[in-house]
């Protein structure tokens, strides 16, 4: 059990997060069947969560223990503008998915994020993102066959004609 | 014997299968030569879009890829001296200094040949080893198994570096979030807090990805701004002379993977590693120094670290135990596909034993083809601007997240756990044994509670169980050693007896 030399910013914070986390489970999993029997099914999630309280909480102390790192800054080292805009755009994304449908989330996903992260054109962004959209979907939605939300575009439809086309039906 | 040859030659013989081997080698080897990516990674992604598969094609997709993930992380080993995976760090020591000396189409050469004879020998020694290991699971009792989980899950957690109650509190995680939703044997509700979303379980799918795809992808958003550095490489196709001169040692090295392979919470990092160290030691006048561009320093890990693979299939296929966070996902999607990984696999099912054997051989001949011919390609892609590559990655882990249950909750899920595990791994928990616990949470359920209601519910006679049977009093010391070994008590004993 080695003592970190030195304690990140928010680490702290996340340790008693976790310590209470685990207590929380713990009484959820005493509340599946409590003390019955050792073949209960609680007796295992009891058991796990027991040793992540205890083990939490030995992190907790030890990190507690140990020297704050002063230089660093919790929204410069370990959550900085970047990962918590790309973590917003995830979410953004995830909520946009089922009413917008996939293509037209993902394309705006794409061209923003690569735009934001490259800080390069629109142009650029605009085409990098368009291809990697195009090779995503002609990859996955012909070769996998994953359905994703269709929502506004009319993807069945498109698909449809297409295949007429190629077909070569009127 | 027949019936075993042609099950093992399936792949062989199917020209879609071998197309789905060498594509998937082929990925594997970009998967692994991107610092960043990770075959963990990779697979996990993959399941979910192999999930309506025919269980052939998709394990051999995975196969292939997990293989050439493994050799891949040499590549920009040698070419840039970032190890693309785990287990190709040792290769660094010794591929990177050559690279700086104009060495590098040399060492990418010689490492493609020594990963391909290690691959040959930890294939043959799966198949040679997994069918009797196999016999000899099947007087296991449940408690063996119920100590095996927790031997696996103990050993990822204390190898994984930095501290053991870290590794110990993420598997604890990983068995408990596998305790979500319905309990199969009572049908009682665990941890749902009457929500009807937690009834089925979280899906370990969403799980993988996140702790694997999304945190990983955030993780590397701290490192965007390192440029891509090119390379210019020669002479690929090593001479026979030199295999000669090295084959001996990777004979040597070879073993010491599949050895270390083979057991519960090592991989190819830590084979890579011992075999660096075996190498140093019995070559005495080495042409160059170690860590200044040794041939032999390069050939032991890279053999090594590809012997592994086969030796890490052993207590996968035959007892169901997981030895990293690869294996476990490779259970996972063999659970998916309705395959249950242990020894009534070889009885029930010696068509899927011997076809993953066949794949794995196929996957190593295309790693030997792609990696002395593909370089140029290689060395292309590496350069690909991460700008680009992360999006790519993330939008990926939700279509990956979403396909297998079509519902938007296992990508909040999904987005949950790749959350989480950024801060994980940030405070240096480490990501396996969460994985691993979720893969072995219901073997270690399902025989904790066949162990105690055999001996009428008494902790006594559990115990008993364990002294008097040699196997589960193996395993038991097992877990208590190498609890003990990670405590201050057992470091101070060591300095008192290396005091004296």
């Amino acid at each position: 059990m080695k003592h970190p030399a030195k304690r990140k910013s928010g680490e702290l914070a996340f340790a008693a997060f976790l310590t209470i986390a685990s207590i929380g489970l713990l009484v959820s999993a005493y509340s599946i069947s409590k003390f019955e029997a050792l073949s209960a099914p609680g007796a295992i999630p009891m058991a796990t969560t027991l040793v992540m309280v205890i083990t939490a909480s030995l992190v907790f102390y030890q990190t507690s223990r140990a020297t704050p790192d002063t230089q660093g800054k919790f929204f410069v080292d370990i959550m900085p503008p970047r990962i918590a805009i790309i973590a917003a755009l995830l979410i953004a994304y995830a909520i946009a998915l089922k009413p917008l449908g996939f293509l037209p989330t993902s394309a705006v996903f794409l061209l923003v994020t690569i735009k934001y992260l490259s800080r390069r054109s629109w142009f650029f962004a605009t085409i990098v993102g368009l291809a990697c959209l195009l090779g995503i979907y002609l990859v996955f939605r012909i070769v996998f066959t994953v359905l994703m939300p269709a929502g506004i575009v009319p993807e069945g439809e498109i698909l449809a004609w297409m295949r007429h086309i190629f077909a070569g039906e009127k | 014997m027949p019936e075993t040859l042609s099950y093992f030659l399936t792949v062989w013989t199917h020209p879609q299968l071998m197309l789905l081997v060498g594509l998937g080698t082929l990925a594997g080897i970009y998967v692994g030569a991107i610092p960043g990516l990770s075959v963990t990674m990779a697979v996990s992604i993959l399941i979910s879009f192999t999930f309506s598969w025919d269980v052939q094609p998709a394990i051999a997709l995975m196969i292939g890829i997990y293989m050439g993930g493994v050799y891949g992380g040499s590549r920009t080993a040698i070419l840039l001296n970032i190890p693309g995976a785990p287990s190709a760090i040792a290769t660094a020591m010794d591929g990177y200094p050559m690279a700086q000396k104009g060495e590098a189409g040399t060492a990418i050469g010689v490492t493609t040949v020594m990963s391909f004879v290690g691959g040959l020998i930890g294939i043959t020694v799966l198949a040679v080893a997994a069918p009797l290991v196999s016999d000899f699971a099947l007087s296991f009792q449940p408690r063996d198994y119920m100590l095996l989980a927790v031997l696996g899950i103990l050993l990822v957690g204390s190898l994984s570096g930095g501290s053991l109650l870290k590794g110990i509190f993420a598997g604890a995680f990983g068995i408990a979030i596998g305790a979500v939703g319905m309990d199969p044997l009572t049908y009682t509700e665990r941890f749902t807090f009457d929500t009807q979303l937690l009834r089925g379980g979280v899906s370990f799918i969403a799980v993988m990805i996140g702790m694997f795809g999304v945190s990983e992808a955030l993780h590397q958003l701290h490192h965007l701004d390192t440029p891509a550095i090119k390379q210019k490489i020669s002479k690929i196709v090593p001479s026979w002379r030199v295999i000669r001169t090295y084959l001996p040692l990777s004979l040597q090295t070879s073993s010491i993977g599949v050895i270390i392979g083979a057991l519960p919470g090592t991989g190819g990092d830590i084979a890579a590693l011992m075999a660096y160290d075996h190498a140093k030691r019995v070559t005495k006048n080495p042409k160059v120094p170690f860590g200044e561009g040794a041939m032999e320093g390069l050939v032991a890990p890279e053999t090594a670290n590809n012997a592994a693979v086969g030796g890490a299939f052993i207590p996968m296929m035959t007892l169901g135990i997981p030895g990293d966070a690869v294996t476990a996902i490779m259970i996972g999607a063999l659970y998916i596909h309705g395959l249950n990984p242990g020894p009534m696999l070889m009885i029930d099912k010696p068509d899927m034993f011997w076809f993953i054997v066949g794949s794995l051989a196929m996957a190593n001949v295309f790693m030997l083809v792609f990696g002395l011919t593909g370089i140029r390609v290689f060395t292309k892609i590496v350069e690909m601007p991460r700008a680009v590559l992360i999006p790519l990655i993330l939008l990926l882990s939700i279509v990956g997240a979403y396909a297998v249950n079509n519902a938007i909750t296992d990508i909040y899920w999904m987005l949950g756990f790749g959350i989480l595990g950024y801060f994980l791994k940030h405070y240096d928990y480490p990501l396996g044994p969460v994985i691993l616990g979720v893969i072995l949470s219901r073997l270690l359920d399902d025989n904790w509670r066949r162990a105690i209601i055999s001996e009428r519910e008494s902790l006594p006679k559990f115990f008993a169980g364990i002294v008097s049977s040699p196997l589960s009093l193996t395993l038991f010391t097992a877990v208590i050693l190498i609890f003990i070994s990670q405590t201050p008590l057992w470091a101070a004993a060591k300095k008192k007896v290396f005091k004296a």
